[in-house]
């Protein structure tokens, strides 16, 4: 318990360091937020009261404790750009489709690597493990926009199997919402699955030459279950650090899967942010994106406990 | 199948055993040309340097080294009448448990850090038993009490980590012995423990295979430890038995110098203060490249020409009419005991 409470304590503290970051990092960026809101042309006196109005001329401090003290309280501000709607409801619109896709990609990732990983070590250097990785460094070398287009020519176009440039809520249509989301599912995946099934073998070649493995072996327990029940456990602890980091690095980074899915993500309201000079979406975007990292991978940090009980403190 | 068991009055036998390892460096021999033979309720202790080949001939000997890309399995090895080099993968399994078992040298890695004890003891006695959860767990709790493991109920929800050294080598016998092996190998059980541990482990494991009737393979590069602790006695060199009989009687009467300077090592509390320790001089052999004749001619204080290019045989060297054997051209006689 106390390490929890401790463990958020260190969470608060990372995300204070980071919030200030991106406070200054958007501060810095080219643009000046009176001519975006107004557009050009406008008497200089014009652009000067609602810089005014908008706090810009207060000193830099003060500025982001103001922002901090109410995105503290989930008020993140107002977009700039009309419809100037407010910046914390635009990211609850977003954010659950970066995160659906996310996590779709990782799990259906997850649910390949696993067997190609444990198939691989187990016969390691032999033909199929060699076919394997030949495979996964042939997805690893396609981009994803051009195994997005593929994947969306031959199923969405070509066999019609599945709809394309529409998104459906998972609140009004679960079934249909996993339809529509399954082909970018799967492009992520592409993109994951030949890093995971690399570290995943790699690992399990290591814990498979354990003595543990041996002894398993001298009890007469089958192979393949000597996998699943005493490698892959210790064998996962490279693979479970990198899905924390790779999930914590989609939910705001699928732009090109977004784009090419017409899909309301994350990434794609980031970059349209950006382009416009739309600082305080911006800033609130990639709060939320650190927030969703920090917890995540503290919640990986966590998961080592069950992994392997050495980690876990001792209690009498 | 009962008629073959009928014939079978050892428990194992092994024949004219070769395990030869082709690595990227070249051929190894690391088993070259081992018979032996062991009864129920028999210990037999396998003593050698490091490198001798004791281990591998332990794991060959189980089946767990078997012919593949790399090594190279010949001769047969009869385990309860099973030819366990000639069986399948799955046939060879079946027999690992209720037949064959092995106690590890390290009791620190031969535990699976993430399983509770409870696991590492019930699953074997679910595969091979199909015995129910509960079943199984009562068996085992039965099982750590007859290793003597105190409060087993606690144990059982513990991880391998929470264990000491001794306790931990206590659960890996007891999981040995989860199926009523008839055949028992402990490759090097005390190597890894507490000298104070060591001598109740292997009391532990020479009490069980009395009680139970088990053959007992005990793989040692200790000699005290094989010393009152087996029947008879193998000593290893190059991958060849060099010597064997009854303990008693190689103790007493070493024939092959190797055997003889092995057991001179042995530091005796008996000694004279300030006795000096005769140590063997030069290393275990390359076994990558061994010498044409007897492999330990270079080392050996008696070695003549002959001794270099004519592999002995093992035959009978000392009392005859005993089945006490060494390879050896020049063997020691008795008299050799009473100079030194």
């Amino acid at each position: 318990m106390r390490r929890i409470a401790w463990r958020a304590g260190e969470l608060l503290g990372v995300l204070f360091i980071v919030s200030f970051g991106v406070f200054m990092l958007v501060t810095l960026m080219p643009g000046d937020p009176a001519v975006a809101i107004l557009g050009e042309g406008h008497p200089p006196a014009e652009y000067e009261a609602l810089r005014h109005e908008l706090g810009l001329n207060d000193p830099l401090l003060i500025r982001y404790w103001d922002w901090l003290s109410s995105a503290a309280t989930g008020d993140l501000g107002r977009s700039l750009v009309p419809p100037q709607s407010d910046v914390s409801d635009r990211i609850l619109g977003a954010l659950p489709v970066s995160v659906q896709l996310a996590v779709m990609g990782l799990l259906i990732a997850l649910v390949l690597a696993v067997p190609l990983a444990m198939w691989s070590a187990a016969h390691a250097g032999g033909a199929v493990d060699r076919m394997i990785s030949a495979g996964m460094f042939a997805t690893l070398s396609v981009p994803s926009f051009l195994a997005g287009l593929l994947l969306i020519m031959i199923f969405a176009n070509g066999l019609g199997w599945f709809p394309r440039a529409q998104w459906v809520r998972i609140g009004e249509d679960p079934v249909g919402n996993l339809h529509h989301a399954l082909l970018p599912a799967i492009v992520i995946a592409l993109m994951e699955l030949a890093l995971f099934t690399r570290i995943l073998r790699n690992d399990l070649i290591v814990t498979l030459k354990e003595d543990y493995i041996l002894a398993a072996r001298a009890k007469g327990m089958p192979p393949w279950r000597i996998l699943v029940t005493d490698a892959l456990r210790p064998s996962s602890f490279s693979l479970v650090t990198l899905m924390g980091i790779s999930l914590g690095r989609l939910v705001g980074s699928t732009v090109i899967v977004e784009y090419l899915f017409a899909l309301p993500g994350m990434g794609s309201m980031i970059v349209t942010a950006s382009g416009q000079g739309d600082f305080p979406l911006v800033q609130g975007a990639v709060l939320v994106i650190a927030l969703v990292y920090v917890v995540v991978n503290a919640g990986i940090d966590l998961s080592y406990g069950y992994l392997d009980p050495r980690t876990r403190r001792v209690h009498a | 199948m009962g008629h073959e068991e009928c014939q079978a009055v050892n428990i194992l036998e092994v024949n004219d055993l070769h395990t030869v390892f082709t690595t990227p460096r070249g051929v190894m021999r690391a088993v070259d040309g081992v018979a032996l033979s062991l009864r129920a309720g028999e210990t037999l202790g396998i003593v050698g340097e490091s490198g001798s080949g004791k281990s591998v001939l332990g794991r060959t000997i189980t089946g767990l080294i078997a012919d593949n890309a790399t090594t190279s399995v010949s001769g047969s090895v009869r385990i309860g009448g099973h030819d366990i080099h000639a069986l399948t993968q799955k046939a060879r399994r079946r027999l690992w448990g209720p037949e064959v078992a092995m106690v590890f040298q390290d009791p620190m890695t031969s535990l699976n850090p993430v399983k509770r004890v409870s696991t590492h003891l019930t699953e074997a006695l679910r595969l091979h038993l199909g015995l129910g959860r509960k079943d199984a767990y009562e068996r085992a709790i039965d099982l750590l009490r007859q290793v003597f493991i105190p409060d087993p109920t606690r144990r059982m929800t513990q991880y391998p980590h929470e264990l000491s050294g001794g306790m931990r080598q206590r659960v890996v016998i007891a999981m040995a012995l989860a199926c009523d092996p008839k055949l028992l190998i402990a490759d090097e059980p005390t190597t890894a423990l507490d000298v104070t541990v060591q001598r109740q482990i292997l009391d532990l494991l020479a009490a069980l295979a009395s009680e139970r009737n088990m053959a007992t393979i005990l793989i040692s590069h200790d000699l005290g430890a094989v010393e009152g602790r087996t029947d008879r006695v193998a000593v290893m060199y190059g991958g060849r038995i060099v010597e064997t009989s009854d303990t008693a009687r190689v103790f007493a009467n070493p024939v092959h110098p190797y055997a003889e300077a092995l057991l001179a090592s042995i530091p005796r509390i008996g000694d004279a203060p300030h006795t000096v320790l005769r140590a063997i001089e030069g290393a275990p052999p390359n076994m990558l490249t061994l010498p044409t004749g007897c492999s330990f001619a270079p080392r050996c204080r008696f070695a003549t020409d002959r001794c270099h290019e004519e592999q002995p045989e093992l035959r009978e060297l000392a009392d005859k009419g005993t089945t006490h054997v060494g390879a050896c051209h020049f063997p020691l006689l008795p008299v050799h005991q009473e100079v030194s």
